[in-house]
């Protein structure tokens, strides 16, 4: 009666040993390593990369424990920090500005356990150190804007068409365009209509003051806001490549927030200054009648004529660009990767807003032959992505920015265009700094918690409870190696307030056992026999178990929806446990009693205490 | 060993005017307490700064004040914390600063004064974050009593629903009249605390309750009384065994946890000591007032449990 069926053995046996396996990378600490990462969007991480770091390393004779690639860069694994560090400054003066260094630390899980997806448990940054920010985008200032540059848009095509109109002007959020008669207002809504369809108008007047109203539909204003939203994050995406920072976190929180986390970072007062700057995008004349080759390379030597400024473009020749700026980034609506319908090459398609197209027209009509630089001014130096011949006067606001070596080139190019600004202000509205050495103090305190807590009820269980006591804490032991085994499988981020879950769970899971044991002595109590009592005792125990264990999910499931951060960290872990102890309280340790027990012909009595 | 072998049944039902005034007198006290001095909300829920900084020498807690004086820093609290070396600063929300210009402010002035100070950790929140943590708590509080009522009511009763609820909401609110009283910090963790004690304590009442049921089964002929009364009689070993054991492992974080889990294992500890308490004399003597008897928990549709009886009849 009390023998579990073999498969029931080999399920638990199979659960505690991907369990253990699974737990194991967390006692291999961490060695010193450096990261690689490409700093700007358009480059990728792929072997020559890797050999590149490889060869700077042995030329530099310093020795590696690992070398490895994955989705975010290279890393190379170091023996000490002191080569670690020594490392780094070789690396950065060799890959340039073109790749981020940043020093790390890297798991020294064996590779048969990495292969098999095994790793330790992620930490949250209360528990290695770092910053956290939360950022509110400022979705007024993102839809005003978008109004602001509708205004611009009305102008032009107004103008083109030669409807009459005495004012126009943006209030609030809506365009207000004022004619003396009505049947102007009318043909105008009938034009605006056509071209800018996600506007609602009206008309309203009399006499000879009509007004056009223009408002934007409640699904053009959540457009603007995610397209807002979702250019801020890609902006601080680069701008934080720029930092070295190793495992950077930028999320989308809610509808306009965004939160970062930069682990490891100390420095709060240079990553806010990143955080709040604007890399930009600037379209210039190249100044032709300059740029001979004479003229060029005393313009390397030193010599640049006034007037002009000298940048190199991606391959590396100089161009003697224009001071004066034709357009900047902001005039861009939208960029995209695309296809050239003649010749098949790539290009990217750019849409400027109303006025950038206007200004845009007039230049490629008066400089026809001539060639058409744009600027990237990221991390305070200038480059030349491209400097396409103008074939010909180019209105509408679509422009196509041929020479992309290929589709990929493309797609970079168009993300750094539209990624280059933000598309509305952000606020910081909390900030979170732990010290590194917090960090390890407070990894140290919920270790400690747990261990130290876990050893008391460990003695008072057995004291208490004899052999099914021992039994109770194997089952609790058991537990807790599952629950860390998940943690690490799922990579949820460990807070202290997850730590201190663990411990909560594992205090919270001996009482399923308790009610086990209690049970078994009354039903030895009432005169049954060793085995009948073990038997009743964990059936009549499983049902109460299982409604306690439904109100504590409860709890812990409502935690999870509503609480942010450290409380979540706490409700994952917390519900976690307590799916761990239903298997661990139950399963394991019925199996455990049935072993010693269960295939026994006679027991004289039961060692419960 | 064992140390609850106890004989005949313990007529806690006949204490229940005592227990329910007990229960009354503190219940009174802590909103009193929650009313007049109101909760010391953490700058989770307020807003404002709080800095953790650490100097290689005991702090000179005048000397700081004097530095947030000097860059025009008003209403800064400066006191020490742990040790004679870790200073803990608050201020509130400052209007004219954003967050980020007045941690950088505070940070900057403090090195100038005293090159050795180590800024450990640093916690801004915004006005409006701390806004929308009310009412995020409030709402998980509300979920979880809404949750537990409905699963309580199908797998028992509503009477027992209601009377869980009650209890254990009423461990809730004593536990927030500490709060005030002491007027130790209410942050987050403190929320969880509070909210995973809840779940737990419930779990107490459910065990009575299930054994309540079971008796209501077997012993036919007691009343609904003698089946409450040997119902808490019967648990109540593993009620003390299984609170010793959380309160073992909450004790640890007490001592081991530092600061960040000091108020939530008080939280904690507080809840629990409630639990035993209000899970069982007060939620038993309100379920039994609301009229639970045998024929609304079982139906008339249930068998003759015959060895049973037999087995348990006192």
């Amino acid at each position: 009666m009390n023998r579990y069926p073999i498969w029931k053995f080999v399920l638990i046996g199979t659960v505690f040993i991907i369990g253990l396996l699974y737990t194991i990378p967390n006692f291999f600490g961490e060695s010193p390593a450096v990261q690689i990462s490409p700093a700007k969007t358009s480059l990728k991480v792929d072997d020559s990369l890797l050999r590149k770091v490889e060869d700077t390393l042995k030329l530099a004779n310093i020795p590696f424990d690992g070398l490895f690639m994955d989705a975010s860069g290279v890393k190379v694994r170091f023996a000490n920090t002191d080569t670690q560090l020594l490392a780094k400054d070789k690396l950065v003066g060799n890959l340039g500005k073109d790749y981020t260094v940043a020093l790390n630390l890297v798991p020294q899980t064996p590779n048969w356990l990495q292969s098999i997806g095994a790793k330790p448990m992620y930490l949250g940054l209360d528990l290695r150190g770092g910053v956290h920010f939360l950022l509110q985008v400022d979705m007024k200032a993102a839809l005003d804007k978008a109004a602001e540059s509708t205004v611009g848009d009305f102008r032009m095509s107004l103008r083109k068409e030669k409807i009459n109109y005495y004012g126009i002007e943006r209030q609030g959020q809506v365009v207000v365009i004022k004619f003396e008669s009505e049947a102007e207002a009318t043909k105008a809504r009938n034009l605006l209509a056509k071209d800018f369809s996600d506007l609602t108008y009206k008309i309203a007047g009399s006499d000879k003051d009509f007004n056009l109203t223009a408002s934007m539909s409640v699904m053009a204003q959540k457009r603007i806001q995610e397209f807002a939203l979702k250019q801020n994050l890609q902006t601080l995406h680069n701008r934080i490549n720029e930092l070295g920072v190793a495992e950077p976190i930028v999320q989308q929180q809610g509808l306009d927030r965004i939160v970062v986390q930069l682990p490891g970072v100390q420095d709060t007062a240079k990553a806010k200054e990143i955080l709040g700057r604007t890399a930009t995008l600037e379209i210039r004349m190249v100044d032709e009648e300059k740029s001979d080759m004479a003229t060029l390379q005393k313009a390397q030597a030193g010599q640049v004529p006034f007037g002009d400024e000298l940048f190199a473009d991606r391959e590396g020749r100089p161009v003697l660009v224009k001071k004066s700026v034709v357009l900047t980034g902001d005039r861009i609506t939208d960029a995209g990767p695309g296809v050239n319908g003649q010749n098949g090459s790539s290009v990217v398609n750019v849409t400027l807003d109303g006025r950038g197209a206007g200004i845009f027209k007039n230049v490629t009509r008066e400089n026809v032959g001539k060639r058409m630089a744009i600027l990237l001014i990221e991390k305070g130096s200038t480059e030349v992505i491209t400097a396409p011949v103008i074939n010909e006067e180019i209105g509408g606001g679509r422009v196509q920015i041929s020479g992309m070596a290929n589709a990929q080139e493309a797609t970079d190019i168009s993300l750094l265009l539209r990624a280059g600004a933000l598309a509305a202000p952000m606020e910081i509205i909390e900030e979170r700094t732990v010290g590194p050495s917090m960090g390890e103090e407070n990894i140290k305190r919920g270790v400690h918690s747990t261990l130290w807590g876990f050893a008391a009820i460990a003695v008072m269980m057995i004291v208490y409870y004899m052999v099914f006591g021992g039994v109770s804490v194997m089952a609790l032991g058991v537990n807790l190696l599952l629950l860390v085994a998940i943690l690490s499988m799922l990579q949820a981020t460990l807070t202290l307030p997850g730590l201190a879950a663990i411990a909560l769970a594992l205090g919270m899971a001996i009482d399923a056992n308790v009610l086990i044991n209690e049970r078994i002595r009354e039903e030895l109590r009432n005169g049954n026999t060793p085995q009948a009592s073990i038997h009743a005792g964990y059936d009549r125990a499983f049902d109460t178990i299982l409604d306690s264990n439904v109100t504590t999910l409860i709890a812990g499931l409502a935690l999870f929806m509503f609480g942010t951060g450290p409380i979540k960290g706490f409700a994952v872990v917390h519900v976690l446990g307590i799916m761990t102890s239903m298997f661990s309280a139950v399963l394991v340790s019925r199996a455990l009693v049935n072993l010693l027990y269960g295939y026994r012909r006679k027991i004289e009595h039961l060692r419960i205490g | 060993m064992e140390l609850f072998r106890i004989k005949k049944d313990i007529p806690f039902m006949s204490y229940g005017r005592l227990t329910t005034s007990i229960s009354l007198i503190t219940f009174v006290l802590a909103i009193f307490f929650l009313l007049h001095r109101g909760l010391n909300y953490g700058v989770d829920f307020t807003g404002g700064t709080v800095m953790e900084v650490h100097y290689p020498a005991a702090a000179n807690i005048e000397q700081i004040r004097q530095v947030m004086d000097g860059v025009g820093l008003k209403d800064v609290t400066v006191q020490n914390f742990g040790s004679s070396q870790d200073v803990l600063i608050r201020l509130p929300v400052k209007k004219e600063l954003s967050i980020a210009q007045l941690s950088e402010k505070i940070s900057s002035a403090l090195k100038a004064a005293d090159a050795g100070a180590e800024i450990r950790r640093v916690e801004s929140v915004g006005s409006q974050v701390g806004e929308e943590l009310y009412e995020n708590g409030a709402l998980a509080l509300l979920l979880v009593c809404a949750g537990i009522m409905g699963y309580l009511a199908l797998r028992f009763e509503w009477r027992f629903a209601v009377a869980a609820i009650i209890a254990n909401m009423h461990d809730v609110i004593i536990i927030l009249g500490f709060f005030a009283f002491f007027q130790w910090e209410f942050n987050l963790t403190v929320l969880a605390a509070i909210l995973a004690v809840l779940g737990y304590s419930v779990n107490e009442s459910v065990v009575v309750f299930d054994r309540v049921r079971e008796n209501f089964k077997k012993m036919r002929k007691a009343s609904a009384v003698q089946v409450i009364d040997n119902a808490i009689t019967r648990t109540m070993s593993r009620t003390i065994i299984t609170h010793m054991m959380t309160q073992t492992m909450v004790c640890s974080m007490l001592f081991f946890g530092g600061e960040t889990l000091h108020n939530f294992s008080l939280a904690l500890t507080i809840g629990i000591l409630f639990g035993i308490y209000s899970s069982v004399l007060v939620a038993c003597p309100i379920a039994m007032w609301l009229g639970v008897s045998r024929a609304n928990l079982i139906g008339d549709t249930e068998k003759k449990p015959k060895e049973d009886e037999a087995a348990v009849a006192p």
